[in-house]
């Protein structure tokens, strides 16, 4: 169980204080799927790093009792000067896993054979986030946080990672925020919206559909 | 306060099980992204220490260096300017330690104290390292008598690590909140340097300077230092419980600062 209680945060900026998100509430339960909608800025990226823990709330509580994954993101977490195979490495020490048992499935799943053996900075944007990815499959949580992990790879590339997360992990709860919906409507099994730095639930993806088409189309 | 580190019901024992993995894994990327895989690679944590002295070893001896006592230049080098590696290079490393790392902070786990830490203990251990090489050397050719109190030698050593220790959480704390800090700390060590008793003997000031230079509590570390290795030959001055009660304070001050980094820091 995940239970967010009232939380807040704001950050000290040059011109004042920012509130990015203010009494947030939220429980997500073992094998439970939660889409968070909310546009570009709405504070997504904030709040998936306070459910993480990489960041602390300026207000409220963040409870944890399964374990929660670092925010997944086809990008982050990583050390540039590093290679592949150190980032790995790091990784699993961290987090207590055998690096050695995990180095064959990296290879195989990332495709980036020697490259691994050299520094993350040399490589591509597409196959950082072929790195990301395996390395983020190589620790089991009770619950995933994804951030924006859809836009990048090929067709075969998106299929195997719908397939490690998604059929494999399938029992496992998720945590998905993004700003395109039918990424949560494919894998959510209820969706909240994130508006003026609140947390809306809805009672169907639909509603929160709504909701969010609603506040775009009277941004727009 | 939100939960941090571990779910409610976990022990501190697996607290500190974590944290020992943090700051091992931290260390060792450390080692690897500082000195590489090529030539000599970790070897480098002491072997460039090492260098230092044995420079300043070797620089001191030729100027014929004044320092007011019958000790070996040798002896004098290799005990002063060890303690300055400590108290001025700990806090260097870890001014702006947070920066390079703040991507690796998306893993709960990984907090700035652990950063610090790594970066503390990798210090420590090179200096250590290359004070005991050295020392080793120095004794096996014939330039350095071995240390008449190993304990008290020690006991100093790590007295005087501790002061370098909390010196830097405060230095590397305050620097992630101003620039200005690592502007003012390089003159700061440079100047404090002649002072820092690395190259004098206290009993060799006039009594009033005495005094005064032991407000360093360095001073009075590398006194001890001294003393502990040289015994009857020197007259050595300090207050070792001064020295304990300002690293108790530094290190307050210290671990205050770095929290207080923790709560404001955002992962890049």
């Amino acid at each position: 169980m995940i239970r967010l209680s009232n939380v807040g945060k704001s950050y000290r900026t040059r011109s004042g204080i920012v509130q990015v998100l203010d009494g947030v509430n939220m429980t997500v339960s073992p094998g439970e799927r939660l889409g968070i909608l909310g546009r570009n800025g709405s504070g997504k990226s904030t709040l998936i790093r306070l459910i993480s823990g990489a960041e602390r709330p300026t207000c409220g509580t963040v409870e944890r009792q399964m374990s929660v994954s670092w925010p997944l993101a086809f990008g982050g977490a990583f050390q540039g000067s590093l290679t592949g195979l150190d980032n790995l490495r790091f990784i699993c020490r961290i987090y207590d896993v055998d690096p050695e048992e995990k180095v064959s499935f990296v290879q195989d799943f990332s495709e980036l054979g020697l490259y691994l053996n050299e520094p993350v900075k040399s490589y591509s944007s597409g196959m950082r986030a072929r790195l990301a990815f395996a390395i983020s499959m190589v620790v089991e949580f009770d619950c995933f946080l994804i951030d924006e992990i859809v836009a990048v790879g090929d067709a075969r590339f998106h299929d195997k990672c719908n397939y490690e997360l998604f059929e494999r992990r399938g029992d496992r709860a998720m945590i998905i925020v993004s700003h395109f919906p039918e990424y949560i409507r494919l894998h959510c099994t209820r969706a909240a919206v994130l508006l003026k730095g609140g947390l809306v639930h809805t009672a169907s993806i639909d509603d929160a559909f709504a909701i969010y088409d609603e506040e775009r189309a009277f941004a727009a | 306060m939100a939960l941090q580190r571990a779910n409610p019901g976990v022990h501190l024992k697996e607290s500190w099980a974590v944290q020992r993995r943090v700051i091992w894994a931290l260390l060792l990327r450390e080692i690897l992204t500082r000195y590489g895989r090529h030539n000599i690679g970790f070897l480098w944590v002491f072997a460039e220490p090492m260098l230092f002295t044995l420079g300043v070893t070797v620089l001191w001896t030729a100027m014929k260096s004044f320092h007011g006592s019958s000790l070996p230049i040798v002896a004098f080098a290799l005990t002063g300017y060890s303690s300055v590696l400590l108290w001025r290079n700990m806090p260097s490393r870890c001014i702006g330690a947070i920066e390079p790392n703040l991507s690796l902070l998306y893993h709960r786990n990984v907090r700035p104290i652990d950063i610090f830490l790594s970066r503390l203990l990798l210090e420590a251990s090179g200096a250590t390292m290359s004070l005991v090489f050295l020392s080793l050397v120095f004794i096996f050719v014939g330039s350095l008598s071995p240390p008449e109190d190993v304990l008290q030698v020690i006991i100093a050593w790590l007295m005087l690590t501790w002061f370098g220790m909390s010196l830097a959480l405060i230095i590397g704390g305050l620097s992630e909140d101003s620039e200005t800090v690592e502007k003012l700390w390089h003159p700061a060590a440079y100047f404090i340097f002649p002072l820092s008793g690395a190259a004098y003997l206290v009993d060799t000031l006039p009594t009033s300077i005495q005094r005064l230079v032991l407000y360093l509590p360095m001073v009075n570390g590398v006194e001890y230092l001294r003393e502990g290795w040289f015994g009857s030959r020197i007259v050595a001055h300090y207050d070792l419980g001064y020295l304990a009660w300002t690293n108790a304070l530094l290190t307050l001050v210290g671990l205050a600062q770095v929290a207080k980094v923790s709560r404001n820091v955002i992962p890049e």
